[in-house]
């Protein structure tokens, strides 16, 4: 029989978090600081309104870019929260979860051989999808002496005249590290002196404690350069409805819509209702569940500095990041280990990229009293390996 | 940051000053003196704890009574409410508007108990026109807490 495979897709490695999920499914009363969701369920209003769209039998597909409404909100919220201007017809794509967009994004924009540049540690699924589509990436590492931002310096050593596009993961999965107005500037004069192309991946947009979030898009410039994606799962608690989007210059949403009327003809309907709630009446929501977040934060960043980890102050997304080295493990020794001793479940930071090792991402999305019983096993932990 | 305590004590009153200082980045010195402020100016009136009695002993029974009452002159509800509210069984009273005045709600051992403080105690107030007990055959949510919560984390226990 003739291999029925693509060599190109059977050459993508399984994402590292995969791997370690088949450990931990095997224990059954582990406790989890593993997972990338918020533990809130989606707020009830916005779950009835889905409901009632049901209800009112509204069943079928909706038009492939979404439904009028939802972009026309999508739109209001994104002039309201972050200043930016997009038209709901013309600009905005509703897409099946962020990761749907990013896919898109890159598959709209790649010639064979482009070049595009990937800071890490970074979420799992920007790498296979730039390989899917053709392109190469080049990764930058991040480093915790930078807080774990892109520096310009960073950005300009990796660009060469092969490079298209540069992925903009802020506030980032896993590191929770943000880029201000003023980190953001000195990349602005790069990105366009270079012309190059931005996708920035605002999903973690409303979960920022401190600063509020600045898009990349809203400098001058830049829009017509940038595609941002956003979607419900993390503000609103949506995971499970699938449901994101993406806005940027009409000449690349207009392909990504072609791509995603014959991939996938149109987003959940459900959803889409539920979603144009959540924009409508969600806001007190969004607050709830960020000051929730930031006091859990906090809590696990003074915990895990009194054992004597470093820990860089995180100050977006729903993850901390510390550094494990002084332990003398690797990682994956650090995970695996403490998932078998005192069963727990943290994710290693390798999974997010080989410059992610020495670090594990501790994720706050979970009450503070589970929060409290993990953190006194991982202290035992601490103290029953050091060196 | 008052309200910022007061809306994390308000779901878990056993957290500690030293916790809710590191949640919210301020000295425990700090939260402790905004707890007794709020104490002092009964902003917090007190700790209590949401027992679900139904799993301890099945006597306890609760009756929510509607009552309707002349107010006094001078006084409105107020003197009448406070008659009611110095009983012991009565847990709670409200002063509503809409078809009746007061709600009171009381607990007891079992219903012949509450009848009992009903037409004994309640009733015969000089102030009271009426009443209409109504008792409860199943608590679902209270305080804001779903009393048979058996929901479990049904998220994948690691997930990117």
């Amino acid at each position: 029989m003739r291999d029925p495979l693509n060599k190109k897709i059977v050459g993508i490695k399984p994402s590292g978090i995969r791997k370690f999920f088949d450990i931990v499914s095997e224990m059954k009363d582990a406790i989890s600081l593993g997972v990338g969701e918020p533990d809130f369920e989606t707020p009830w209003h916005i779950r009835e309104e889905g409901i009632y769209s049901l209800e009112k039998g509204r069943t079928y597909y909706s038009s492939n870019a979404g439904i009028k409404e939802l972009r026309v909100e999508i739109c209001r919220y994104l002039k309201r929260r972050f200043d930016l201007e997009y038209d709901p017809l013309k600009e905005t794509l509703v897409t099946i979860g962020g990761s749907e967009a990013i896919d898109m994004a890159l598959r709209v924009m790649l010639e064979k051989g482009d070049e595009v540049i990937l800071p890490q540690p970074s979420y799992v699924s920007y790498e296979p999808c730039i390989v899917m589509a053709g392109g190469t990436p080049v990764i930058v590492e991040l480093k915790e002496e930078d807080d774990f931002k892109l520096t310009r310096e960073e950005l300009l050593a990796a660009i060469t005249d092969k490079t298209k596009i540069l992925i903009l993961p802020f506030p980032n999965n896993p590191t929770g590290s943000v880029m201000s107005r003023e980190e953001l500037a000195p990349l602005v004069d790069v990105i366009i002196e270079k012309d190059l192309f931005v996708i920035s991946d605002e999903i973690y947009a409303e979960l920022t404690y401190g600063e509020k979030h600045v898009s990349i898009a809203s400098f001058p410039g830049m829009k017509e350069r940038t595609i941002v994606i956003n979607g419900f799962s993390k503000s609103y608690a949506m995971t499970g409805w699938r449901l994101g989007y993406a806005v940027g210059p009409e000449v690349i949403i207009k392909q990504m819509l072609k791509l995603h009327q014959f991939a996938i003809m149109c987003a959940p309907t459900t959803s889409q209702y539920a979603a144009v709630e959540a924009l409508r009446n969600g806001d007190g929501d969004v607050g709830m569940m960020c000051e929730a977040y930031d006091g859990r934060r906090r809590f696990l960043l003074h915990e895990l500095r009194r054992m004597g980890l470093s820990c860089f102050e995180a100050r977006g997304a729903f993850y901390v990041f510390p550094c494990i080295k002084s332990l003398g493990m690797t990682s994956e020794e650090f995970a695996t280990q403490l998932l078998k001793e005192e069963k727990v479940a943290v994710v290693p930071g390798t999974a997010f990229g080989d410059c992610g090792e020495g670090f594990l991402r501790i994720s706050y999305a979970y009450s503070i009293d589970k929060i409290k019983v993990a953190l006194g096993r991982i202290e035992r932990f601490i103290n029953a390996h050091r060196q | 940051m008052k309200e910022k305590i007061l809306r994390i004590i308000e779901k878990n009153s056993k957290i500690t000053p030293e916790e809710l200082a590191i949640m919210l980045g301020c000295s425990a010195q700090e939260v402790e003196a905004a707890l007794a402020e709020m104490e002092i100016d009964k902003v917090i009136c007190g700790y209590p704890t949401l027992i679900d009695w139904d799993k301890i002993s099945g006597e306890k029974i609760t009756a929510l009574i509607e009552v309707k009452v002349t107010p006094q002159r001078g006084q409105g509800f107020d003197r009448i409410a406070e008659r009611i509210f110095k009983f012991d069984e009565v847990e709670t009273v409200y002063l509503m508007s809409g078809g009746f005045d007061l709600t009171v709600i009381i607990r007891g051992k079992s219903m012949r108990e509450v009848a009992g403080f009903v037409s004994e105690k309640l009733a015969p107030m000089e102030a009271i026109l009426s009443t209409a007990t109504h008792f409860v055959l199943k608590r679902y949510k209270e305080n804001g807490i779903v009393m048979q919560n058996d929901e479990q984390d049904e998220r994948m226990i690691v997930s990117p």
